[in-house]
């Protein structure tokens, strides 16, 4: 597919891939549905306490390839990945490996926000409760609301716990599912363009919060808008048509872009 | 841009609000036909519901009374030919009906000859000497006692006392003496229609004034009891295996083709079905609530199934993905998140398809739930009948007096009906508000 392109696209990535603290490392990712390859041949690290942003025109495989890394593709029928993608070592697609403790360790907010349609202290506490973290009602109070209170959303429902989480803001119920994706201490934290439905006020708020969060956790976050991944983000990814055009230190990326395909989207020649 | 040279762009909208104006006209009136065509189809259904309701409660009331004769009795053991009341091979053979006979010639002394006294005796109901008897074994106090006792009418007279309200008496089935007869009592104030328990007590009877409702609706009752235990849990885990966890491939689209085809099989097949596997092959009793069950679990599953699946896929699949990215197995996904969501659509199936059994009848007519059954069922596995059965019975019976009790049975399950799915709706609203 990438051929008929004019623009030949190299087949490999300019820029600075790899890390030496790396959190979770991926190498020579191929990533199909079905017949359709979606990635190509991504090799990348990301480091420790990092934010790296991935950004790149829509349908390019962001998305694609941030659900591979808590292995949320597998719910997607004839999904395939094939590559190494490792977290402190260990290869996430061995068999070994159960999903179910990855995904304890590597959380996900999604686009749209999505609380479960039960009270705010529930979904803050479902994590929780089904990993068996909490050994008193006491502790889950706690973690619940230290959680909250990561999520700056404390103060503003510490009065309402009880009341249903579908009830706050867009931009209220967003901080809720980081709140419930930290109640459980991830080591990452994978965030698909979790600003797209929200005004910017709210947007602000998040972003904030990414900030403060990555002195705790590793990030992971795709967006659509170039400034939210200047202003919140370590390391930018390119991505373009399912490849990994260029990867460097954000203000490098925004300000000398090493690759033509990057300078063409940062400055709006396509997108 | 617009305000630098307004002119061509002004002269162009007032030809497009004169076309739109006159389309506007057409549009409403099209809107208005619409809501007309809506209002008459409701307007519709109402009107066929509330002649549905009038018909059968006017021709269907009359059962909840019934016509008494009130009888002075003299509780005497030498008239009874038994001289204790403690024994209960004497009672079975008590001359019971001794003791209204002599209530009745005492009422009417003027009765004479056999064929007088018999016809006499024939204004009550021959039940009647069981009920005294139920009452003296209640209350032994009353041995040597007289009382007045209002004793159930023979249903002929029922018929033509109530008849003559309706100012066309029907004589048919009463002779001019018993005619006499009931004008004589009616002056005294000895013969009135009174609240008719024994409709709501009694099992079927041969009898029609001492037929009841009850038995059926026992019947009905354990039958429907049985139908839902089976059929909500494995239609339920059924849906949810299809729509969770079955892999899509050939067989599971076979299976789904299966399901969607039995909604459509007309009912009988499942009585035919019935009488193969469970009467011929697993030998289980004939005209028992079980059976009736397990008949009417076979027809309700495909409903239950097909809505369950509806209910299920209508969860956001955000849902899910919040649950599993969280790292929730998807049984644990399946069970705190998508059945709780799903669970009042799977109840709205279920409410169709309990009412779809409840109202049951030729399934039921092939696996001997047909039979003319007296007791009232205690249990699954005693002989039953169930209401739209006991409906058919009685509305293919010739005597007169069956007629109103139709009517009264079909109000008995409408009632049944209602409450059944109120309760459901109820339930279902409990667990809406969990937002
Ligand atoms: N479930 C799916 N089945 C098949 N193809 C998919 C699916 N999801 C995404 N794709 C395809 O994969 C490519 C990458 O999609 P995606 O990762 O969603 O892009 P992005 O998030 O960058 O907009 C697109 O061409 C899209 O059509
Ligand atoms: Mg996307």
């Amino acid at each position: 597919m990438a051929n008929d392109n004019e623009r030949p696209i190299p087949g490999a990535s300019v820029g600075e891939q790899f890390q030496d603290n790396a959190r979770m490392s991926m190498r020579n990712v191929n990533i199909f549905y079905g017949e359709k390859q979606a990635i190509f041949d991504v090799s990348l690290d990301i480091g420790q306490n990092q934010v790296m942003a991935m950004i790149g025109p829509s349908g390019c495989g962001k998305s694609t390839f941030l659900r591979s890394l808590n292995r949320m593709n597998d719910t997607i029928e004839g999904c395939r990945v094939e590559g190494q993608i490792a977290m402190d070592g260990q290869n996430l697609y061995d068999e070994k490996l159960d999903v179910v403790e990855l995904r304890a360790r590597v959380g996900m907010v999604f686009q749209k926000p999505n609380p479960f349609p039960k009270s705010i202290y529930d979904n803050v506490a479902y994590g929780p409760k089904i990993h068996g973290l909490a050994e008193s009602r006491v502790d889950l109070d706690e973690m619940v609301e230290s959680s909250l209170r990561k999520a700056s959303l404390w103060n503003e429902v510490k009065d309402r716990l009880h009341q249903p989480g579908t009830g706050l803001s867009g931009g209220q119920q967003q901080r809720l599912c980081i709140a419930r994706a930290i109640a459980v201490n991830p080591e990452v934290i994978l965030m698909d363009e979790p600003c797209s439905a929200l005004d910017p006020i709210a947007t602000a708020k998040i972003e904030e919060l990414i900030e403060e969060l990555s002195e705790n956790f590793t990030i992971a976050i795709v967006t659509h808008s170039m400034q939210q991944a200047a202003r919140v983000s370590h390391r930018t990814a390119y991505f373009h048509l399912g490849r990994l055009i260029e990867v460097n230190p954000t203000e490098q990326v925004f300000t000398m872009p090493e690759h033509e395909l990057t300078e063409g989207y940062i400055t709006g020649r396509f997108g | 841009m617009t305000e630098s040279n307004p002119s061509p762009h002004r002269s162009a909208p007032v030809d497009h609000s004169a076309t739109i104006k006159a389309s506007l006209k057409r549009r409403y009136r099209a809107e208005r036909r619409f809501r007309w065509y809506g209002r008459a189809a409701i307007a519709f259904g109402l009107a066929a519901v509330l002649v549905l309701f009038v018909d059968i409660i006017s021709k269907g009331h009359g059962a909840f009374k019934t016509t008494h004769i009130a009888v002075p009795i003299h509780y005497d053991l030498d008239s009874l030919g038994i001289d204790s009341i403690n024994d209960n091979q004497q009672l079975a053979l008590a001359n019971w009906d001794a003791l209204f006979k002599s209530g009745m010639r005492q009422l009417l002394p003027e009765a004479s000859g056999r064929s007088q006294r018999r016809e006499l005796y024939r204004l009550i109901s021959n039940g009647a000497g069981y009920d005294l008897k139920d009452r003296l074994q209640a209350n032994p106090q009353l041995v040597g006692q007289r009382e007045r006792i209002w004793l159930l009418a023979d249903d002929d007279i029922d018929t033509y006392f109530k008849s003559l309200r309706d100012g066309e008496p029907y004589t048919a089935r009463v002779s001019d003496q018993q005619i006499a007869w009931i004008d004589q009592l009616y002056a005294s104030g000895d013969i009135a229609t009174r609240w008719n328990r024994n409709f709501f007590t009694r099992g079927d009877s041969r009898e029609p004034e001492q037929a009841g409702i009850w038995g059926a609706v026992m019947g009905s009752l354990f039958t429907l009891v049985i139908t839902f235990a089976l059929s909500f849990p494995i239609g339920v885990a059924a849906a949810i295996y299809l729509e969770e966890f079955a892999p899509r491939n050939r067989f599971t689209d076979f299976i789904e083709i299966n399901i969607n085809n039995l909604a459509a099989v007309p009912s009988i097949i499942f009585g035919l079905l019935g009488l193969a596997i469970f009467i011929n092959f697993f030998q289980v009793p004939r005209s028992i609530p079980l059976l009736g069950g397990l008949v009417l679990t076979l027809m309700t599953l495909p409903t239950i199934i097909i809505t369950s699946r509806a209910a299920i896929k209508a969860v956001p699949p955000s849902i899910r993905e919040a649950a599993l990215g969280m790292g929730a197995s998807k049984h644990q996904m399946v069970l705190h998140h998508v059945l709780p969501l799903a669970m009042p659509g799977m109840l709205t199936g279920a409410i169709i398809g309990m009412a779809q059994a409840l109202g049951e009848t030729a399934p039921l007519l092939m696996i001997g739930m047909v039979a003319f059954i007296v007791d009232i069922p205690g249990g699954f596995s005693d002989p039953a009948t169930v209401l739209p059965v006991q409906i058919f019975l009685w509305a293919d019976s010739p005597e007169r007096a069956f007629v109103e009790k139709t009517s009264a049975a079909i109000m008995v399950l409408l009632a049944f009906l209602i409450a059944m799915n109120t309760t459901a709706v109820w339930i279902r609203k409990r667990l809406e508000r969990r937002w």
